[in-house]
């Protein structure tokens, strides 16, 4: 690190410009840019992304594979999302963070389990994991045409003995079905040291049953309606914490105790809502 | 005698003088329940309006160089009546409601929706300086702020407490307006409108272009109210605006506060900031010999 960035104010916003943009799906993009702090974030931790003039929303940071570069995928959705998705090459955003824990990462037998963008996080977490861990990955997708990172996910395990599922919705490409029945099938059937999940909360709370009850350390990254990123405006909140601050990642003990977990978030006004 | 932490503020008596202030991590019971574990004498809810409000798109909220942070959230709030039936089984937390509102006629609806809630004081937001038609623009508007305040001591039993700041009125003349009505306590200062532009886009930041001030650069600022507000009126006193440390809090006190509020002091130094503030008045106390809070409110005025 250099002596600017340990100068830097990490709640201040900073001016990146947008180097590349990678189509990945139809509806999702990657979004590649140089910052030597956001380079180099623990697998978990997020930014604070301002798109001028549009809105400034929480994203987990995905990896590079060039030093000193950083990046966010993103899935065009609402407001926000839609904005940073439009962003092109050559434009600029504005960063903070990085906010947030990082995944405890176990050795050993690990189980990854990721849906749509929640498999940013899991990327990072596939760059700390030892060379002798055995690494299984699982990719949800509605269908083919959404299903993306499962040749970068074979190139980060290269030297790993591992596995890479893909399960879509609709059966149109790997294996039909839900993830979380696959979680539930390979728990039962190997031992793992640890598991770890980002996705949607449905998936996050079934795979967090599954390992859980069977006395596997499960962690899962949580997002929540998010305004400050640091703990002030309390919009984050499931329960107790404060997802931008006590998570994003929570483990199976904490989580089986949070009545909201799985079942509900809150709204831009703050009102709880089903999921 | 051993000091303790317990301070009346008037009517309300707290275990311990440091609150929540209003708008910071006010809209969930649990979270409440957490910062009162904490060493919160009571937590000030979110501004809660007739309906509920999604505020204002982000950023919402900007660190500012050099200390503090400004924000402009847009008051969102679930809505009173939402909000009321979430707090409805609190039993041990000290809340205090804050209300946002247009006209008397908000309060008066709003404070009934509260009737089976076990609420410490009401804390009308009088100031805040960046969504229109509430707050700041009531607080200017001496007839207004007279005709809520009346309607609002009929309305209730429970104490209430005018929060003011710094508005085209003098603040001044609104805490007279306040206490001329009826009024049971003054929370000074809210956050001083202010904004920041960003100079490689060129443009403000916040979405609203304007926001509040709050944190380090306020104190000096709040604390100064603070003494003026004591040296004029007697009434008793809330200080808000940029403590953060068990100094900040004992200054507060001796320029006239007999309750502190916290808020960017969490964004900074999360929630041990309570203890830490708890611990530091007690070791002071023990230091200079005070066995309670209310020995030391206003020293500072004698010279």
């Amino acid at each position: 690190m250099r002596w600017w960035d340990l100068q830097r104010n990490f709640n201040h916003t900073t001016i990146v410009t947008i180097e590349k943009v990678v189509d990945e799906t139809p509806t999702v993009r990657t979004l590649y840019f140089s910052d030597d702090v956001m380079s180099n974030v623990l697998p978990g931790q997020f930014a604070m992304v301002w798109i001028p003039g549009v809105n400034e929303l929480p994203m987990s940071v995905m990896i590079s594979k060039e030093t000193g570069k950083a990046a966010f995928t993103v899935r065009k959705h609402g407001l926000a999302s839609t904005g940073l998705f439009n962003i092109k090459s050559g434009e600029k955003i504005g960063i903070r963070g990085p906010y947030g824990n990082a995944f405890d990462i176990k050795e050993g037998n690990l189980l990854l389990v990721g849906g749509g963008t929640g498999l940013v996080p899991m990327m990072r977490l596939l760059t700390h994991v030892k060379p002798t861990d055995n690494v299984t990955l699982l990719i949800g997708a509605k269908s083919q045409e959404e299903v993306f990172f499962e040749s970068l996910a074979n190139e980060l395990l290269k030297n790993n003995p591992h596995k890479v599922i893909v399960c879509t919705d609709d059966g149109s490409y790997g294996e039909k079905g839900f993830v979380t029945d696959i979680v539930e099938k390979l728990v039962n059937e190997s031992h793992f040291d640890g598991v770890y999940t980002c996705g949607p909360e449905k998936m996050m709370y079934k795979t967090v049953q599954s390992a859980h009850s069977k006395g596997i350390f499960v962690q899962a990254s949580l997002e929540r309606m998010m305004k400050c990123g640091v703990g002030i405006c309390g919009s984050c909140c499931v329960g107790e914490d404060l997802v931008c601050k006590d998570g994003t990642i929570f483990d199976g003990n904490h989580l089986s105790q949070n009545k909201e977990f799985g079942f509900t978030h809150r709204n831009k006004a703050g009102i709880l809502e089903d999921y | 005698m051993e000091p303790s932490l317990v301070t009346n503020i008037g009517k309300i008596q707290l275990d311990k003088p440091a609150m929540l202030a209003s708008g910071i991590l006010g809209i969930s019971l649990d979270v409440f329940n957490r910062l009162y574990r904490s060493g919160a004498g009571a937590v000030v809810t979110k501004s809660l309006s007739n309906e509920p409000w999604e505020g204002y798109p982000n950023p919402t909220i900007f660190s500012v160089d050099g200390g503090g942070w400004m924000n402009a959230v847009g008051l969102s709030n679930p809505g009173a009546s939402n909000f009321a039936k979430m707090i409805e089984p609190n039993q041990d937390v000290p809340i205090m409601v804050s209300l946002v509102g247009s006209i008397p006629e908000d309060f008066a609806t709003m404070i009934n929706e509260f009737k089976n809630c076990n609420v410490t004081a009401f804390e009308l937001n009088l100031s805040c300086p960046h969504v229109a038609k509430v707050g700041l623009e009531v607080g200017d508007d001496p007839e207004l702020v007279k005709q809520i305040v009346t309607t609002v001591k009929n309305s209730t039993n429970v104490p209430v407490i005018a929060k003011v700041g710094l508005g085209t009125t003098h603040y001044l003349n609104t805490v007279k307006t306040a206490i001329d009505s009826g009024i049971d306590a003054i929370t000074a200062i809210n956050t001083v409108r202010a904004m920041a532009i960003d100079v490689e886009t060129q443009r403000p930041i916040l979405s609203n272009k304007f926001g509040g001030l709050s944190g380090t650069p306020i104190k000096p600022i709040a604390l100064r109210c603070v003494y003026e507000i004591s040296s004029k009126y007697d009434i008793p006193i809330i200080g808000c605006g940029g403590i953060s440390t068990w100094e900040d809090a004992i200054e507060f006190f001796l320029a006239g506060a007999s309750g502190i509020q916290l808020g960017s002091a969490i964004g900074d130094n999360w929630i041990n900031v309570f203890d830490d503030i708890n611990k530091g008045i007690l070791q002071y106390m023990t230091k200079k010999n005070y066995s309670t809070i209310n020995e030391m409110v206003g020293l500072a005025k004698k010279f």
